[in-house]
């Protein structure tokens, strides 16, 4: 039905009044980071971390639920990865 | 920008101003109809590859790089140490120059890299709207090396599998980078010639039977063509299979199966049980092998089958992908 | 209960299956169930029992056909481009799918969110883009936030064909069909964050099923399981959720009156299954604009009913696969016909795909089901 992944905020950047839009955030997946829509978490906040799915934050999840409930959260990571993403993107 | 037509004067132009300047090499220099290498080895690998990737540049690489480094794997893997290259480009009017050099520059770089010249090229430039902005396509030969003795009929059950390192980086970078997906991302594509590192394996004297690079189609491909090939099962252990935790957490966001997705840097080895060890010294010895690994074994389980056992315990069939592997939200 | 490892779970649903002493039928709503339940290799830890039936939950493999074809009609169309999911491109519908089209020359782009639709006809303002709008209520209020975006900013080149589809309607017309052999249903965990666990009480209080919502990682579907299987042995039947990490009995109620603030139930076509009434989502009426059947003013046909097809059977657990004589035949995971073979896991090509062989393969204990 549909696949939804845990990340976490990053920024917020506030949408301009655009109804239904709501804010829109940067959201981290470990390495990988994408816009997500903040419509439906209006409470979200910066640090919090959020179910997304199709490009929509679903809901806040408490931080060690999180880990708990996704092991690969929780993973070693195998590579360093190139630690410089600021730099690189 | 490019302009089509002009017939010669035009790609004379092209060869003279961006290509020569920038892959010169006493073979190509006399832009003969045919390059005249010398030849020793009695053996000649020999293969050729077409390359389309869209965007034609994406994190960790480009269509110039991928196309050196797939020819150049290709010969690797077959046991062959790769000598020279053919090179020939179709772009499409419009490409803009600088994307041109751009891409020149990286194939100059991945042959220098992969210490092969080439030796012999065309180009053509086609009506916007039939190619991708370029389509390139590489052919290689090189000489047999003696250490190696690769054939798939030597494959019996009890071989270890090696994998040389991290698999999806190639396919997630490019991912990435394509419209209607855009994503930020630290994953790079892993593309890169593998003849330096093969050479180390060969040297470690560890008896390996077959070796072939898994790229379109992933690791699952691979595995999927190689157990029909050779009528025995293959088993790998998820837990074995190297993946850094970007690519894990990314392949999970699209939906995407870690084991379908391309890699365009990575080695796949059967080689003797009581070898693996030396094997994988051997690897984790060269900088493209760091992360290599056990990730299984081939077994005489029938019918012929490929399975993994799974981080959870259970077990999965491996089926090759059925086309491109897309994004999905189910 | 304690922190347990799979191999407990796998243990104790062993056991509770054996004190059960009878087939058990569960069914997994979700699509994603179905897939994770074979690429985590947890379907082949269960015992042969236990039967998991994989239900009408993937919103790509019960798009009719007449949808699919009025994407490709629209697809062949010189000022339109198509967005739609990755899933989307390779379903057939009588005349071919989406990549068929891709290949004749249409515009057809892969994207991960509606938005990007929205901003794809933000930029080209030439096109009529129009979105591939399918997917349950965990997906519709997305669509709904683009809708709005699109119209906030003056965006009239965007529009959605809409297949939403309503998970509980589904699960309604699946059990009034009379005795369905299912016991248990291992609820969608992700739809369940949008419409809260709460919803699936009248499937429990109505039809007497168990209920469980559960997520998608393995111990997460085990333990749901689990659940269902304790419940059906002491015979009880009620409604629990052991995702709790991510569902809330009320669910989200923004994304809810969002998506209500833009569509309105409506009857809706299900492939192989025929009409279900009040499954499907509309534009209401001040969205008309956006909607592609009114501005291209086309229809959605009625649904092509494949004869031979038991699609409809197969996901009430009625009958096994190999029991439509389509199956492998005409119908194959290259050639699909019904939902239960267009789904890349769905029960009908999983069967194909893994079934057949873990049935005769003595190296495997995995069991199809």
């Amino acid at each position: 039905m549909c696949l939804a992944v845990p990340g976490k905020i990053l920024e917020i950047k506030q949408a301009d009044n655009a109804p239904g839009v709501g804010a829109t955030g940067m959201v981290d997946f470990q390495g990988s980071r994408m816009e997500v829509g903040l419509a439906f978490t209006p409470d979200a906040r910066v640090g919090d971390w959020v179910l997304v799915h199709a490009g929509f934050a679903l809901n806040v999840l408490d931080e060690a639920e999180a880990l708990e409930t996704w092991k690969y959260l929780q993973m070693a990571d195998v590579v360093p990865v190139d630690q410089s993403l600021n730099e690189s993107i | 920008m490019l302009a089509h037509g002009g017939g010669g004067e035009l790609t004379g132009r092209l060869i003279a101003e961006h290509f020569l300047p920038r892959l010169r090499n006493q073979w190509l220099e006399p832009l003969g109809d045919s390059a005249v290498l010398p030849w020793t080895s009695s053996a000649l690998a020999f293969t050729t590859d077409s390359h389309v990737v869209q965007p034609l540049e994406f994190p960790g690489g480009d269509i110039g790089r991928l196309a050196v480094c797939g020819t150049v794997n290709d010969l690797a893997v077959a046991g062959a140490v790769p000598l020279a290259l053919s090179l020939a480009v179709i772009m499409e009017e419009g490409l803009p120059l600088k994307v041109l050099d751009r891409i020149i520059d990286s194939i100059a770089a991945a042959a220098a890299e992969a210490n092969v010249s080439i030796a012999t090229g065309d180009t053509k430039v086609v009506e916007r709207g039939r190619g991708d902005g370029m389509i390139i396509n590489t052919a290689g030969v090189g000489s047999l090396r003696e250490s190696l003795s690769l054939d798939k009929r030597r494959i019996i059950p009890g071989d270890a599998m090696v994998l040389t390192g991290l698999i999806a980086e190639h396919g997630l970078a490019v991912m990435s980078a394509r419209e209607g997906l855009a994503f930020q991302t630290a994953l790079r594509s892993d593309v890169a010639p593998l003849n330096g590192l093969i050479e180390q394996m060969a040297a470690s004297g560890a008896d390996i039977r077959f070796m072939r690079d898994p790229t379109r189609g992933g690791l699952a491909g691979l595995l999927a063509d190689l157990c029909v090939d050779i009528r025995l099962s293959i088993e790998i252990e998820e837990t074995a299979i190297p993946i850094s935790r970007t690519a894990r957490h990314t392949a999970e966001l699209l939906g995407l199966d870690p084991v379908t997705v391309a890699n365009e840097g990575k080695c796949v080895a059967v080689v003797a049980a009581e070898d693996a060890g030396k094997l994988l010294e051997a690897c984790r010895a060269h900088p493209l092998g760091r992360q290599a690994a056990i990730i299984g074994r081939i077994t005489d389980a029938a019918p012929p089958i490929v399975e993994m056992i799974t981080d959870a315990g259970g077990r999965r069939v491996v089926q090759r992908p059925y086309g491109e592997e897309l994004p999905r939200i189910c | 209960m304690s922190k347990t490892t799979p191999r407990q779970l796998v243990e104790q649903i062993a056991d509770a299956v054996s004190r059960a002493d009878r087939t058990i039928r569960l069914m997994e709503v979700c699509g994603t169930h179905t897939v994770a339940l074979f690429r985590s290799g947890v379907k082949s830890l269960l015992p042969n029992a236990l039967r998991l039936i994989s239900g009408p939950g993937c919103p790509v493999c019960v798009t009719s056909q007449g949808y699919i074809d009025a994407a490709c009609d629209l697809a062949g169309r010189e000022d339109v481009t198509i967005c739609t999911y990755g899933d989307m491109v390779r379903v057939p519908g009588r005349r071919g799918s989406l990549e068929h089209r891709r290949a004749e020359g249409a515009d057809v782009l892969v994207v991960y969110s509606a938005r990007d639709a929205v901003s794809h006809a933000a930029a080209h303002p030439d096109r009529k883009v129009v979105f591939l709008a399918v997917g349950f209520e965990t997906t519709a209020p997305a669509t709904a936030a683009a809708v709005l975006e699109a119209e906030a900013k003056g965006i009239t080149n965007f529009f959605i064909l809409s297949g939403h589809k309503l998970v509980i309607p589904a699960m309604q017309a699946l059990l009034s069909a009379g005795d369905v052999p299912i016991d248990g249903f291992l609820c969608p965990g992700h739809v369940s964050v949008v419409i809260g666990a709460n919803a699936y009480a009248p499937i429990v209080e109505q039809y007497g099923k168990p209920c469980v919502v559960a997520g998608f990682e393995p111990e997460q579907m085990l333990k749901g399981i689990l659940h269902l299987v304790r419940q059906i042995g002491r015979g009880e039947s009620r409604l629990e959720n052991v995702y709790s990490a991510a569902v809330t009995n009320e669910g989200n109620v923004a994304a809810r009156r969002c998506m209500e603030q833009v569509f309105v139930p409506a009857d809706s076509i299900w492939r192989a299954m025929g009409t279900i009434p009040g499954s499907g989502l509309e534009l209401r009426e001040p969205f008309r604009p956006f909607d592609a059947l009114v501005h291209f003013g086309l229809a959605i046909g009625p649904d092509y009913d494949p004869p031979g097809c038991r699609c409809g059977e197969v996901i009430q657990g009625k009958v096994e696969p190999d029991q439509c004589n389509l199956f492998a035949r005409q119908c194959t995971p290259a050639a699909p016909v019904g939902p239960c073979m267009v789904s890349s896991e769905g029960t009908c090509a999983a069967w194909y795909k893994y079934g057949r062989i873990q049935a005769k393969s003595p190296s495997t204990q995995a069991r199809s089901s």
